[in-house]
């Protein structure tokens, strides 16, 4: 077992891996991933990891995190039983399932399908042995080297991840559902990376998910390039629910093509440190870009969400919804750059941030931020921070509803907002009942894995029926 | 006797606006409280549902012979106390249907009774919308969200219908109807009307008052009731205005 395990996570240690291990990383690489890595360390050994020096990373302090013991692997390391990954399925979700054990690859059969379609889905340390030109046209095109060391230092060692490719014109014919589970004994420091294509008018439901197994530490930085050719649409879901010791950097850079469509929904409930940077690149005209977020925090727990989005071309649609509620001593971030270019006439973007604090004690950093240099553009931005609407709470509690179910039918449905506009009816369901268990503080990660696969389904019983009738 | 207040004081903010209140209603009884606009009638109102930023520095209420002031708001709707909001408030996203339902169930459960079953809960809804003649589009939309002030005042006699209250006092829901919706609320109230619950209607028109009659008037100024007679003094305020009692009592 290559490794290197107990200690935590410096710059040093990782230039040091980096040099030592270089020929078991780049072992399945075309030749340009590896001056890619090369560069990317590089690039990173100047940078080292973000401190709170840095404007982006003012209100996100990673020190108490990075300075942990963890174990790094390069090698899969053998972890639970590989059937219990997918078990953590979503009930009555008619999905292709993949899965990811701490951050490698596992599969039931082949570690790289190709559908009757032309669809292609499985890991990526197999695409680069056998689709070298698909990687070397897009690996690294998105998540670009030197804007952001921890990309740059994923790229350097990602070994494996996912890869999706949907050929020209194939709509997948079911959602996948890509479950990301943490099972380790020790501490773990895991970098994946996933590349998702979708051709031209191609079209894709995807279902990502990051799960923890048990309580052990972990980080994760975890880099995902998706790329939506003319035409193309995607229907993108994160769903965060990892435990409290977790750190999750989840770097997420799309780049739409001409009329190229994409809805991303954050969903985070649960997590220590997690940090979010989404960045959208209208690359071609006339394209758009719903993103959501909704995140419930609470103890100690940390949410960022930095949304970047870059209106190169003109035409294009960006909005930005996200909502969160804190309580007890959770804090939040949320940082929205809309960049609209000289050339991007006709841009109409939109942004908003909404938080409701449940106590004195927890915060939120919100931050929505325009910058814009094209004159013929409809951009506007908004955010709010508040407590509860107590006036809403009188008048709930009023009509006999008790504080408890009142503040709950509130949460509900300032929740709603985002959790409603999910497409999927079946994911559309899960997510409010996890919402639901989530708000009553029942959703314990790590019942077994978070979505509750190998606990019975069974429903909630609720005092107040938030489902319509 | 059903309500019954002594020496009602309240402030808010250390400013004192009821400075001894009296009053007793029986059941089977309509009371309306004029009066002119900052003297208190509000506040007297979400003082007896129990609202928390008022507060109460001396005097009692007593309810169905408890003491109402001891009792959290819910549990005060729950033994049958109603308030229909001056300004009713919206909440996005909830539906009506879901708050109604949450509301009677909480109620019912307060009662020892099962919750309601879905078919006779929709039942009902539907022979309170007809009562009201509220559109039914309205109930599936989110409490008051974009409603008109009209609207939100049927539906604030909507709600008091789904909840049979015992007492049920109605801050101003009459202002901003036109005259068809005012015979609507008024109709809707004196159907619900029965020898065992009671109303407290504040109202600035007396023309309300020809629809729901009153069998009491009261007139609050600066926080306190300075005159209470029969439904004639209603006419006579309408007639001279408030200047003659403002002057007995500045
Ligand atoms: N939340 C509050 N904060 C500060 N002052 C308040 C508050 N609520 C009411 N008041 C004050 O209390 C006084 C009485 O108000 P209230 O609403 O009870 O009057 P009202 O008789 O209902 O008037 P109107 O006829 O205009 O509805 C007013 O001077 C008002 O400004
Ligand atoms: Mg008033």
């Amino acid at each position: 077992m290559i490794s290197d395990v107990k200690e935590i996570i410096t710059k040093e240690r990782m230039t040091g891996l980096f040099e030592k291990n270089r020929e078991v990383i780049v072992k399945n690489d075309p030749t340009m991933v590896t001056r890619l890595r090369d560069t990317a360390f590089e690039s990173f050994a100047g940078l080292g990891f973000p401190t709170t020096k840095l404007e982006a990373w003012k209100n996100t302090d990673l020190k108490e995190w990075l300075g942990k013991p963890y174990d790094y692997y390069f090698e899969p390391l053998p972890g639970m039983d590989v059937q219990e990954v997918f078990r953590c399925n979503i009930p009555h979700l008619d999905t292709a399932i993949i899965g990811q054990l701490n951050g490698w690859y596992v599969s039931k059969d082949v570690p790289l399908i190709k559908l009757g379609n032309g669809m292609i889905l499985g890991s990526l340390a197999e695409a680069f042995k056998a689709y070298p030109e698909l990687i070397e046209k897009h690996f690294g095109r998105y998540a670009i080297t030197g804007k952001n060391s921890l990309t740059d230092l994923n790229t350097a060692f990602a070994q494996d991840g996912i890869f999706i490719y949907v050929p020209d014109g194939v709509h997948s014919p079911k959602p996948i559902q890509l479950i990301n589970v943490i099972h380790h004994d020790e501490n773990l420091f895991l970098q994946s990376r996933n590349l998702i294509l979708l051709g031209k008018n191609a079209r894709l439901s995807l279902v990502h998910c990051d799960d923890s197994y048990n309580h052990q530490a972990s980080f994760s930085n975890i880099v995902t390039e998706v790329h939506l050719d003319e035409g193309a649409f995607l229907d993108h879901y994160k769903l965060q629910n990892l435990n409290n010791n977790s750190t999750l950097i989840s770097n997420t850079d799309f780049q739409l093509e001409k009329g190229a469509e994409l809805a991303s929904t954050f969903i985070t409930l649960n997590g220590g440190m997690l940090r979010n940077n989404t960045n959208v690149l209208f690359n071609g005209p006339d394209g758009t870009a719903n993103i959501h977020g909704l995140y419930l925090m609470d103890r100690k727990q940390h949410i960022d969400n930095h949304v970047f989005v870059d209106h190169l071309a003109p035409g294009c649609i960006s909005k930005e919804m996200f909502k969160g509620i804190l309580d007890e001593n959770a804090s939040g971030v949320f940082n929205g750059h809309v960049l609209v270019r000289k050339d991007a006439q006709k841009t109409n973007a939109y942004q908003s941030n909404r938080n409701i604090l449940l106590t004195d004690t927890a915060k939120v950093n919100s931050k929505p931020f325009l910058e814009i240099y094209a004159d013929d553009v409809k951009c506007s931005h908004g955010s709010t921070t508040g407590q509860l609407d107590t006036e809403a709470m009188f008048y709930l509690m009023q009509r006999g509803i008790g504080p408890e179910s009142a503040r709950m039918l509130l949460m509900f449905a300032f929740a709603n907002e985002i959790v409603g506009k999910i497409a999927i009816p079946e994911l559309r369901h899960r997510i409010e009942d996890m919402i639901k268990k989530r708000l009553q503080g029942e959703l314990q990660i790590c019942e077994q894995c978070v979505l509750h696969c190998s606990t019975p389904e069974h429903p909630m019983e609720f005092d107040i029926d938030i489902s319509k009738i | 006797m059903l309500l019954s207040i002594k020496n009602l004081h309240a402030s808010i903010k250390g400013k004192e606006i009821l400075k001894g209140i009296n009053l007793e209603v029986n059941k089977g009884e309509v009371h309306a409280i004029m009066g002119p606009n900052g003297t208190g009638k509000s506040t007297l109102a979400s003082v007896i549902a129990g609202r928390e930023v008022f507060d109460v520095t001396e005097g009692e209420i007593t309810y169905k012979g408890k003491n109402l002031l001891k009792l959290p708001v819910e549990d005060r709707a729950r033994e049958g106390i109603f308030m229909g909001f001056q300004y009713p408030v919206e909440i996005p996203g909830v539906s009506i249907t879901n708050f109604m339902r949450t509301a009677v169930n909480e109620i019912r459960k307060y009662r020892g009774l099962d919750p309601i079953a879905a078919i006779e809960f929709l039942k009902l809804m539907e022979e309170n919308k007809r009562l009201v003649e509220i559109q039914s589009n309205l109930t599936n939309r989110s409490v008051n969200e974009g409603f008109s002030g009209g609207e939100k005042k049927k539906n604030e006699i909507f709600q008091m219908a789904m909840l049979e209250p015992t007492l049920a006092i109605l801050d101003e829901t009459d202002s901003g109807l036109d005259i068809d919706a005012l015979r609507i609320v008024a109709n809707g109230v004196n159907k619900l009307r029965t020898k065992e619950n009671a109303f407290v209607v504040i109202t600035h028109y007396q023309r309300l008052l020809d629809y729901i009659v009153p069998d009491y008037v009261h007139v609050l100024f600066q926080g306190k009731i300075v005159k209470s007679g029969k439904k004639e003094l209603a006419l006579e305020l309408e007639e001279k205005g408030y200047d003659w009692i403002k002057k007995e009592f500045e």
